[in-house]
């Protein structure tokens, strides 16, 4: 099997528990079997730093690729001969995506609180084992804009988004998920509507 | 403190809360907060029964009449964590495939993920036509969607999604990054078995027009792919694609640098200048500031110092200063890439680094570690001692199995092989059992120290090692004790009297194998106060390894397929000249010795035990043609008393196992005979040459002769030859033999005189028979001559087979024993009668 593919991808609490955790492998068949893996994990890594950078390592021929904020540890697991790189980066993405979803506020009460637009997330990171996409901006649009009301008029559904970022790079990027959803809207539209938005909420 | 939505959730409430599902006034907000709290109860690892998950099944499909978005989603997702039935997903398919043709992109891409997940090849066929148009659909998630899903079904269904391999192609061209990847991952699947499709497909993607970076990597890994391929035809000049993986070493992705890296040290045969590049961007990756690119760099290289040391040794200052890596794995494949590619002056400096970093590292690491030092140690035997001395400091630390097990490994590979490591290695192992709490390596060291500790220049230091053993261990190992001491009594002449006091001394035991052991080795070593030199057959009797090996099988052990004549026979087959490989039966006449093989092989069967000394054997008589189904040839045994037929049997047939094999003689025309045992084959499996044995009883001493039938029984199973499994049921089957025929020649012991006159003269007269015989037309008087040898089954003396050519008569002497010990000689005076005839007396 020459595809990249991905074994798992878990998130777990500051102490091992189960926040929410998908598996694409038969190679654990049971609950019992799942847990053992997740407490395998939790316990191999739980004392590194793996706050600024994403961190690495290898057990039981599974490569593990991790990141961690405030109580939230993410994990994601491939084979042993899977590029690490590739790992990582899904890794990222679902950081950045449920980062963005959860609007800075990222530990694990809000995560509860959100656990729907998180398994949302991860049905939208990797479909079977097959990376299904990796970019944050992305993965979080798609999971997102789907809790929004979908009678709105398209403008606001922007500045819904922008008010809660209200920063350019996100604005620019969720404008790009908008655009690259089908939604008949350019960049260019996107923005100067959000930029007309932010205007009026400040002279009020 | 600890506040969760989801404190004190409960099954069987969250269940009923689910009947607001069948609300006529749906309440889409509450509907996704119940979905989301069963897809946590799911996540949580608790488990529906089959009528639950049916009844929220059902409930679930209502809420396709809600229009809400984000309700839909969560409808889609419940669906698939369900799993349902085939009769479920009728339910759901007219709603999923409205979905489908839906205008929002976002219930295409969905429906069309749901629908692939749950349904079967029926259903497939009426929805293939939107399939298809959505792989070429203008939004890439609903392009992605349908392109993964086919990925999945290209396992169940292969035919149907290897039509869809024009609208592929044409998403291979996609302008969306991801599209292109799972296209590219697709269209290489529907093709993998076609090499010629293959190689297009790649030559015209690398020549550019990939865009994305995981659409890159999987090109990168079907290069590697048809470069290995083609590695066989193509020797000479550069390596075809080499220059595309070069290239992607500058790619801006590093997930696309690294896969190139990585599949060019993973070249067949990779040249130094091959490499050259791919270390070079490794060598950068090892100081990045991302623990995943030192990690993923490291590991390569780690595995490139094991086949190019050379080519790594640039990087070992990068190397060394990843020794205090924060993440314990990097610094350990750091440790062992050095250890591989360090030089010999380099290994004190290195194992002093190694002894700090030991203590903070896991037992998995320190396997790796222990492994990479025997390694070193073997490259560089003159720093045995103080690698020797490393592993047995780590051997008294604290440590698992595991890890334990790996040290007590290397010690004894690096006693095997460093000759000057033995006496210190071994005083190791033996301090190491006096506290080692691993029944397992106590008695493996014990079994060791048998083999290796007689050998040494002072054996009886280890005396007091072992039998320590005897008093403070469990059974197990107090049983291993007393075999490793005896065998240091059957090794070491001197010790035989010290030995025997401490065997005697286990006769106490509270253990039966204590016990039994104990006994066994004073009996069979003489332990009755004489000291006696212990015979090779006690010696290969008491330690000599089994046939059978000793591995975990999935049949119940049964002794009858432990044949302990196997052990015998296959040093026959060997001596046997110019036998082809193909195991077909036992070897033609063997040399004298096979004699007592073949006794001691009947003698080992218990229902041959006493029909007494084995009189003779005859050379294999085929019953078989040639290149038939089943190869079978008999040998027959002859005793005063009784025959016992020996069929050699092999299956050539791969894709068969015969179990139960029989073989039934039919002895009607054999009055004088009567069956008395049969021992048959458990299992025939193919190219594994078997023995069946059945035995008459005759009356003694009598030289009776007779014809049998032969008919092999058997129960056949088939084997698929890919994986050797046979399957469970097998079918009743027989095989008819050529006939078999017990003639007076099998009663003829060949035996020579050194002087047959003198031997014939001091006969006695009265003994003498004179016959004529007229043997008709024969081919030549040499071919006459052959015949009645071979029909006598006597030993020809002086030389006298050789009939010198056109001679018209010949004197032939033979000598040989009759059964029942009668010494028999024989002149035979051959004449050529007329043309052809020959007479003979």
């Amino acid at each position: 099997e020459l595809c990249p593919t991905i074994k798992n991808i878990l998130l777990l609490d500051s102490e091992g528990k189960r926040i929410a955790v998908k598996y694409y492998s038969d190679d654990w068949p049971t609950n019992a079997a799942k847990e053992a893996f997740e407490k395998a994990v939790f316990t191999k890594t739980q004392k590194t730093n793996a706050r600024t950078e994403a961190e690495i390592t290898m057990f039981d021929n599974y490569i593990v690729v991790y990141k961690f904020v405030q109580d939230l540890h993410f994990f994601v697991t491939g084979g042993e001969n899977e590029n690490e790189i590739i790992l990582a980066t899904v890794l990222q993405g679902f950081f950045d995506a449920v980062g963005l979803l959860l609007r800075g506020t990222e530990d694990k009460k809000e995560a509860l609180e959100n656990l729907d637009l998180i398994l949302l997330c991860l049905d939208e990171i990797v479909d079977g084992g097959i990376i299904l996409e990796t970019d944050a901006n992305v993965i979080a649009g798609k999971v997102d804009s789907h809790s929004m009301d979908a009678g709105a008029p398209l403008s606001e559904q922007v500045s819904l988004l922008l008010f809660h970022s209200s920063d350019y790079p996100l604005a620019k990027s969720i404008a790009t998920i908008l655009t690259y959803l089908g939604l008949q809207q350019t960049i260019t539209q996107a923005l100067a509507t959000a930029r007309e938005h932010l205007t009026r909420s400040l002279l009020k | 403190a600890d506040y969760s939505p989801f404190l004190g959730i409960e099954k069987g409430a969250v269940l009923q809360e689910a009947r607001v599902f069948n609300d006529p006034q749906l309440d889409p907000r509450r509907c996704s907060q119940v979905i989301t709290k069963l897809l946590y109860l799911l996540n949580q690892g608790e488990t529906f029964t089959k009528v639950e998950a049916t009844e929220v099944f059902f409930a679930v499909t209502k809420l396709f009449q809600s229009k809400d978005i984000g309700l839909r989603r969560m409808v889609y997702v419940m669906i698939k964590e369900l799993s349902p039935s085939a009769d479920e997903v009728i339910i759901v398919t007219s709603s999923l495939m409205k979905d489908m043709t839906s205008k929002t992109d976002m219930y295409r891409a969905n429906a069309i993920r749901v629908l692939c997940r749950i349904t079967d090849g029926t259903l497939l066929t009426q929805i293939e036509r939107y399939l298809k148009q959505a792989i070429v659909d203008k939004n890439p998630v609903v392009a992605s969607a349908a392109l993964v899903s086919g990925i999945h079904l290209l396992q169940t269904n292969p035919e149907i999604v290897k039509r869809w391999s024009n609208e592929v192609q044409e998403a291979v061209q996609s302008r969306a990054a991801l599209v292109q990847f799972h296209a590219l991952a697709l269209l290489h699947q529907i093709r993998q078995n076609d090499r010629l499709a293959v190689n297009k497909l790649v030559s015209s993607l690398t020549k550019g027009s990939v865009r994305s970076p995981l659409a890159q990597c999987l090109l990168i890994r079907y290069t590697s792919q048809v470069i290995r391929e083609s590695a066989n035809n193509n020797q000479a000049g550069d390596r075809p694609f080499y220059d595309f993986l070069e290239g992607c070493l500058r790619h801006k992705a590093e997930m696309v640098i690294f896969e190139a890296a990585r599949a060019i040290t993973e070249l067949n045969g990779v040249t130094s200048r091959e490499l050259t590049p791919a270390i070079t961007v490794l060598q950068l990756f090892l100081s990045s500031s991302k623990p995943v690119l030192r990690f993923a760099a490291v590991r390569t290289l780690n595995k490139v110092a094991m086949t190019h040391p050379m080519a790594v040794t640039n990087c070992n200052i990068d190397m060394e200063s990843l020794i205090s890596d924060q993440n314990r794995s990097i610094a350990t494949l750091a440790i062992t890439t050095l250890l591989k590619t360090g030089n010999e002056s380099s290994v004190d400096r290195l194992m002093k680094q190694i002894t700090n970093f030991m203590s903070d590292i896991a037992d998995e690491f320190k396997i790796v570690v222990v492994d990479a030092i025997r390694s070193l140690c073997l490259k560089f035997p003159l720093k045995h001692r103080s690698l020797m001395n490393f592993l047995s400091n780590i051997l008294r630390e604290e440590g698992g199995f595991e890890y334990k097990k790996a040290i007590v490994d290397s010690i004894v590979i690096l006693i095997r092989d460093i000759p000057e490591a033995k006496e210190s290695g071994l005083l190791h192992l033996c301090e190491f059992i006096e506290d080692c709490e691993f029944t397992y390596l106590s008695t493996q060291i014990l079994h060791f120290l048998g083999i290796e500790g007689p050998k040494t220049s002072d054996p009886s230091k280890y005396i007091r090692y072992i039998y320590n053993r005897v008093h403070l261990e469990n059974a197990t190992v107090r049983a291993g004790a007393v075999s490793t001491l005896a065998k240091f009594g059957a090794m070491v002449d001197t010790l035989k009297p010290r030995v025997f006091v401490l065997l005697r001394r286990c006769l106490f035991d509270n253990d039966d194998e204590v016990r039994d052991r104990a006994t066994l080795y004073l009996n069979t070593l003489g332990g009755d106060g004489a000291v006696v030199e212990t015979g090779e057959d006690v010696k290969e009797f008491l330690f000599g390894s089994l046939y059978i090996p000793l591995e975990p099988s999935d049949d119940a052990f049964d002794i009858n397929s432990v044949p302990k004549e196997v052990k015998t026979q296959p040093l026959a087959e060997k001596k046997a000249p110019g036998k082809k490989p193909t195991g077909l039966g036992a070897p033609p006449a063997g040399p004298p010795s096979t004699v007592d093989a073949y006794e001691k092989l009947l003698s080992s069967i218990p229902e041959f035990a006493n029909f007494g000394k084995l009189f003779k054997f005859s050379a294999p008589v085929e019953l078989t043609e040639a290149e038939t189904e089943y190869a079978v040839n008999v040998v027959k045994h002859i005793f005063d008393g009784h025959v016992v037929f020996q069929y050699n049997c092999t299956n050539t047939i791969p894709e068969q196992l015969l179990e139960n094999v029989t073989v039934i003689v039919d002895a009607s025309e054999a009055e004088e005979f009567a069956e008395v045992a049969s021992k048959p084959l458990r299992s025939l499996p193919y190219d594994s040459p078997g023995q069946i044995f059945v035995a008459f009883e005759k009356p003694e001493g009598v030289p009776a002769v007779g014809k049998f039938s032969n008919m092999l029984r058997f129960i056949v199973k088939e084997v698929d030859p890919s994986t050797g499994e046979a399957e469970d049921d097998g079918v009743e089957d027989e095989y008819q033999l050529e006939e078999l025929e017990v003639v007076a020649a099998d009663y003829m012991l060949k035996v020579g005189v050194s002087n047959f006159r003198n031997a014939w003269e001091t006969m006695d007269a009265d003994y003498e028979r004179v016959d004529e015989y007229g043997l008709g037309p024969r081919e030549s008087l040499a071919e006459a001559v052959n015949a009645v040898i071979n029909l006598l089954g006597m030993q020809p003396c002086e030389g006298t087979e050789v009939v010198p050519n056109n001679s018209r008569s010949h004197t032939c002497l033979l000598s040989g024993v009759y059964i029942g010990n009668v010494k028999v000689l024989v002149r035979l005076q051959f004449g050529l009668d007329g043309p052809k005839d020959v007479a003979m007396k």
